[in-house]
């Protein structure tokens, strides 16, 4: 595969003029580009520390910026500005303007744990990803992902009845993300489902909608359950100077 | 001392979610095995979700206590030493929960206060050992035995083995890997290649056993899983593969839902047949495709399996 090259000139920051001279000498027209100063001030030097108080984020402070992680990296293969290395060393720089402007993919992380295999420091960049795709929504700086949709719904059920069903869980989290449920794909699936055994996938179908899976005597577990969920993103929050509740 | 032979003949079995709903023909295939070997499976009973890779994202630690309830139940309800999950998932997150209830200070306080609060013995690391349906059929069977055991077997099918990711990574979790021996690598993974060359497969050289196919996105970043999984059925089709083996449901599933996406969505076609590695095993030993559960595949590959004369 071809090296990534990623250009830290960003359109925004060249500058041509039509006319402009200098000292006596023209510097006009495109063959005399500027390049704006690049100059960082808005360090947020409590990045590292609020990264590292999130669930994931703990051994963010080990890492040496060997790149294993990007190098082994699942999403980074399919696109290259997916980049584990250089957002950790964002966090440790404070660069959160720089982190902001990759907000929108660092949720996408597959947790294949290739980079934590491959990390010479026990960084656990997988749990990095986590953390920051969870302090970027804490942070109010992007929506909910549809990972998050998709895993707040499978906790939900979990944690109401100890098991999920997969039909369920495929309908609400559809729902949820605002997709519709009737998809090329899905339908082709449910052909070939049908194609053997109607009357099973039919029967299993009504049967898992009208019983849901449930494991026996979970009340105690579940609010054992509630009440850590609570107390944990209770202490995330204040750990990230926000206020203890939601929306308070 | 016990050998894994007498350790393994009885074992608690989880099958996990995945197994009871869209990967029903894996948990079929997995006792019609252990039937046909004499193999003793005794269900946890009331068993509850592992706690997936979703979980974990919302507390780390209630997975860890989920899967410790699991543990517990198997050592103290079920009676057993030995705990059986044939899904990767599950597998792994056992694994972990072991790991960190052994390592974490804070996972071992957390899962001690809420099996207190739901009434249960909370679970103590060692106490039972996690192994895969793969663990369970090497050394719980035993593979010269299993040799004895085929019948009529794959005839020369060629194979790609694909073991996914949660079956070694990360590598502290599986601290019986790696070590030499017959251990199993994490780099190289190679006991569902030992059994299935037994029975009378072929193992193609595949580069991608351990590669990613997105199953935790599979449904929330689909293109991305397609992409991923694309790959993945057209590397064993380059390697001259004409099914690919495989041991962990979101795997399975992933690699039946997005073939049919990169059709549909990306106009690629792949022909190579998804099976899981159980229903391989048993149809080599002359059980029937049906009951190997291999009809309620959404990949259809029953024609495939009667003109290859394995069936």
């Amino acid at each position: 595969m071809a090296i990534h090259e990623k250009s830290l000139i960003r359109p925004e920051n060249i500058r041509t003029h039509d006319n402009l001279v200098i000292d006596g000498v023209d510097v006009s027209g495109h063959w005399s580009t500027f390049i704006e100063s690049r100059v960082v001030t808005d360090y947020n030097e409590a990045l590292e520390e609020e990264i590292s108080a999130l669930p994931g984020g703990e051994y963010i402070h080990r890492c040496w910026q060997c790149g294993s992680c990007t190098n082994s990296c699942t999403v980074n293969a399919v696109n290259p500005d997916f980049n584990p290395r250089y957002w950790i060393y964002l966090i440790r720089m404070g660069m959160e303007d720089e982190l902001l402007r990759d907000k929108e993919i660092i949720w996408q992380c597959v947790s294949c744990n290739k980079c934590t295999y491959s990390c010479p420091r026990d960084v656990a960049p997988e749990g990095v990803m986590k953390a920051t795709a969870h302090w970027l929504e804490l942070k109010g700086h992007t929506e909910p992902s549809n990972s998050t949709i998709f895993d707040t719904e499978f906790t939900r059920q979990v944690v109401e009845t100890g098991k999920i069903e997969d039909g369920r869980i495929l309908q609400n989290f559809l729902k949820n993300s605002g997709q519709p449920l009737v998809q090329d794909w899905l339908i082709q699936m449910v052909k070939q489902m049908l194609r053997n055994l109607p009357f099973k996938f039919l029967f299993h179908l009504g049967w898992a909608t009208l019983f849901k899976p449930k494991t026996k005597n979970w009340d105690k577990a579940r609010a054992a359950i509630e009440e850590h969920i609570a107390e944990e993103k209770a202490e995330q929050r204040v750990a990230l100077g926000l206020s203890k509740q939601e929306g308070s | 001392m016990q050998t894994r032979k007498e350790k393994y003949k009885t074992v608690a079995y989880y099958p996990g979610c995945a197994l009871e709903g869209t990967a029903q023909p894996y948990n079929t295939s997995t006792k019609a095995i252990a039937k046909e070997l004499d193999l003793e499976l005794q269900e946890i009973e009331n068993w509850n979700c592992c706690g997936a890779m979703e979980v974990k994202n919302i507390d780390p630690e209630i997975q860890t206590y989920l899967s410790s309830r699991v543990l517990s139940l198997a050592k103290n309800e079920t009676k057993q030493d030995v705990v059986m999950a044939p899904c990767n998932g599950c597998y792994h997150n056992l694994k972990k929960a072991e790991y960190d209830i052994e390592n974490k200070q804070k996972s071992r306080d957390v899962v001690e206060k809420i099996s207190k609060k739901a009434d249960h013995p909370a679970y103590e690391a060692g106490e039972v050992e996690t192994i895969h349906a793969l663990d369970w059929i090497k050394f719980g069977y035993g593979e010269e035995e299993l040799r004895a055991k085929i019948k009529g077997g794959l005839k020369g099918l060629k194979v790609a083995n694909y073991y996914g990711c949660m079956y070694t990574r990360p590598r502290h979790i599986f601290p019986e890997k790696d070590q030499g021996g017959d251990s199993e690598s994490t780099s190289k993974p190679h006991y569902m290649d030992d059994l299935l060359e037994i029975a009378g497969a072929v193992n193609v050289d595949f580069a991608m056993k351990t590669a990613c196919c997105g199953g935790a996105h599979t449904l929330s970043d689909s293109d991305m899983s397609t992409k991923l999984v694309l790959n993945i059925l057209q590397a064993a089709e380059a390697a001259g593969a004409e099914v690919i083996a495989t041991e962990c449901p979101t795997c399975h599933s992933g690699l039946e839902m997005h073939q049919i996406r990169a059709l549909k969505r990306l106009s690629k076609q792949t022909n190579v047949k998804v099976i899981y590695f159980t229903q391989l095993l048993g149809m080599a030993m002359g059980l029937s495709p049906r009951k190997v559960g291999l009809h309620e595949n959404v990949s259809d590959s029953m024609k495939f399996i009667r003109e290859k004369g394995i069936a």
